[in-house]
């Protein structure tokens, strides 16, 4: 059973609101004119052909882009544009399409550097790496250890992320993304390049982290399947605008949907 | 055989978080450090002078540095007009306050060092790579202009060289030409171990990972609330800290007198080329680069009339500006990554030995 059902969410609180949001670059329109909602604890799938300008807004959500028009609504507060650093703070984490790991670190540093923000210290005593610096970093080794176990990556913990499978990376950039205990999760094509076990193995992590951590996930999947069974309700963008807003029955059944993704006979 | 960590049940996260977690890596960093120091009191004044005490101190300027590039991944060519902001702020400092004990202002002249690296690395949030190379060479050209065109810097010395005073530590002279190389060198090797073991501290913790972070993707780290130009800044800070002290150390335990040409082009490079042959990234892979680029020329040279083949001098000197060079294009086709990596590996192949695996 998942935690909130249905009727829940179609009540729910917005956790996260895009208002009118235009984003272009130079000639380019990325995003025209979308507007969407993502309300607190429900998976909200991000979906259309390729160029449809998902990332686009993932970023903009991240506040890695600066939209040109439109409000961005998230716990209350609106502003015309993100700021990474706040977003992180505001617990927006945010996994990517092409893993974006810190190659060079193991896996346990990298999710440990997902709790940089919650770590307090200063270089004083990072410096004597005893006393309390030592006890926060026991503390924060416990929770990272916590979603090691939680995403059965304790094997590889200690192993540097460069040398591992694709699959592995992306359940570490997961974990890295969970470290951080986000109220939002963005995952920006999460199965990409999997095969089916993997894919069912991500597709479980991603409701239990819904359904354990009440994590309030938004995904962008090209995956029809997964996203029809994951997510309870759909936004669907075809060249940056959007065509279409709802549960998954009612977007599968939306003649513009079928449209963008099948063409049209001419 | 000797080398296994079997048996060694690590009971508490803490216990995990060590730096050496091995216990034959503890005794073995142990017993290098007491040797360090007999060394300090057996070896003659050549091994001390010429070898040992130049050895840390530019091991610690390749720590500077390694924090900067290895860690941080922002290339540096401005590493010796760093060392000399220390060697001259630690002149004026102990020129205004001759009172206050010499390595007080050794330390303190890091923080100067420091200063200016920040100054010098606002540019990086902007650029990087080559073109940040550009933008520290700026420093290094401006800073040395700085060293020749400024008397105040030198006290207006006819020589326009810094002149070493003698000043004293408890009584015994620790730097001026009455300073024996034995207290000058187990001063060097007390700072320079204090400092590796802070930089090692500061590396395997929050802000060695955050440091990382932006090295190895920026955006990510971005992300995850890391603030990419504090972050780069503390970073031109900690590392120019570090190169302070060391060029603060090389004029005043070292040479006992220097000119702004110390504190050339030349000198960024050559930390450089210790931080790539040794590893970037890592602390141990400092030591080992500044001892391959400037203990093996020195032991190249004494080789031959020790085994009694006669060679001429300046022919020995040649010989050994080849051999080095042939050595470093070695390490690096063997291991780019560094002697450090070499060395890794070579710890694990003995912990599985006999065993391939």
């Amino acid at each position: 059973m998942r935690a909130p059902s249905q009727s829940d969410i179609a009540a729910g609180e917005v956790l996260l609101a895009v208002e009118n949001v235009s984003l272009s670059f130079g000639g380019v329109h990325a995003i025209r004119d979308v507007s969407f909602d993502i309300r607190k604890g429900e998976i909200r799938a991000i979906i259309g052909p390729n160029g449809a300008g998902k990332t686009s807004m993932l970023n903009v959500i991240n506040g890695f882009y600066t939209p040109q028009r439109g409000k961005i609504t998230f716990r209350g507060q609106t502003r015309s544009k993100m700021r990474p650093h706040d977003a992180a703070a505001g617990g927006i984490a945010r996994t990517f399409q092409n893993v974006a790991l810190f190659r060079g670190m193991s896996a346990l540093d990298n999710i440990m550097a997902g709790r940089t923000l919650r770590m307090k210290r200063g270089l004083f005593w990072q410096m004597l790496r005893f006393g309390p610096a030592m006890k926060e970093e026991v503390e924060h080794r416990l929770r990272a250890e916590e979603i090691i176990d939680f995403l059965h990556i304790e094997h590889i913990r200690k192993v540097q992320v460069g040398r591992l499978p694709y699959g592995l990376q992306k359940r570490v950039e997961l974990a890295r993304a969970l470290a951080m205990e986000p109220d939002l999760l963005l995952l920006d094509e999460p199965m990409a390049g999997m095969n089916l076990e993997e894919k069912e193995d991500m597709s479980r992590f991603i409701l239990d982290v819904n359904q354990h951590f009440g994590t309030t996930i938004a995904l962008i999947e090209h995956d029809m399947g997964v996203v029809m069974d994951l997510s309870d309700r759909v936004v669907v963008l075809d060249y940056g605008r959007k065509i279409a807003d709802g549960t998954p029955e009612d977007v599968k059944q939306d003649q513009a949907v079928i449209d963008a993704y099948l063409g049209v006979a001419h | 055989m000797f080398y296994r960590e079997v048996g060694q049940y690590k009971t508490s996260y803490a216990s995990d978080l060590a730096i050496f977690p091995i216990l034959q890596d503890r005794i073995g960093i142990i017993v290098i450090v007491i040797a360090a120091y007999v060394l300090g009191w057996t070896a003659n004044d050549f091994v001390l002078n010429a070898m040992m005490i130049p050895f840390l101190i530019f091991t610690l300027a390749a720590i500077g540095l390694n924090i900067l590039t290895g860690y941080t991944g922002l290339l540096s060519l401005g590493t010796g007009a760093f060392m000399g902001v220390g060697a001259y702020a630690c002149y004026k400092l102990t020129t205004y306050f001759p009172g206050v004990n010499i390595i007080i202002w050794i330390i303190a002249s890091g923080f100067f060092s420091a200063l200016v690296g920040i100054i010098f690395g606002l540019p990086s949030l902007r650029i990087k790579g080559f073109y940040l190379a550009v933008a520290t060479l700026a420093a290094q050209f401006f800073l040395e202009w700085c060293f020749i065109r400024i008397p105040w810097l030198y006290n207006y010395n006819t020589s326009a060289a810094i002149e070493v005073p003698s000043r004293t530590l408890f009584g015994i002279p620790v730097t001026g030409a009455n300073a024996t190389a034995e207290t000058r060198y187990l001063i060097v090797l007390t700072i320079v171990i204090a400092m590796t073991w802070t930089a090692s501290n500061i590396v395997h913790g929050r802000i060695g990972r955050m440091w990382m972070a932006v090295r190895d993707m920026d955006i990510a780290a971005e992300l995850m609330g890391i603030r990419l130009l504090p972050t780069k800044l503390l970073a031109f800070a900690v590392s120019s800290f570090y190169c302070g002290v060391a060029g603060a150390m090389l004029v005043f335990l070292w040479y006992g007198g220097a000119e702004s040409t110390v504190f050339s082009i030349n000198q960024s490079f050559s930390i450089l080329f210790m931080v790539i042959i040794g590893g970037l990234g890592s602390l141990l892979g400092s030591y080992f680069g500044a001892a391959l680029i400037f203990m093996l020329p020195i032991v190249l040279r004494f080789v031959p009339p020790h085994l009694g083949i006669p060679v001429h001098a300046a022919t020995v000197e040649h010989i050994t500006f080849m051999v080095v060079g042939a050595l470093i294009v070695f390490f690096l086709i063997v291991e780019p990554h560094g002697l450090a990596r070499l060395w890794q590996i070579a710890k694990q192949k003995l912990r599985v030995w006999p065993y391939p695996y």
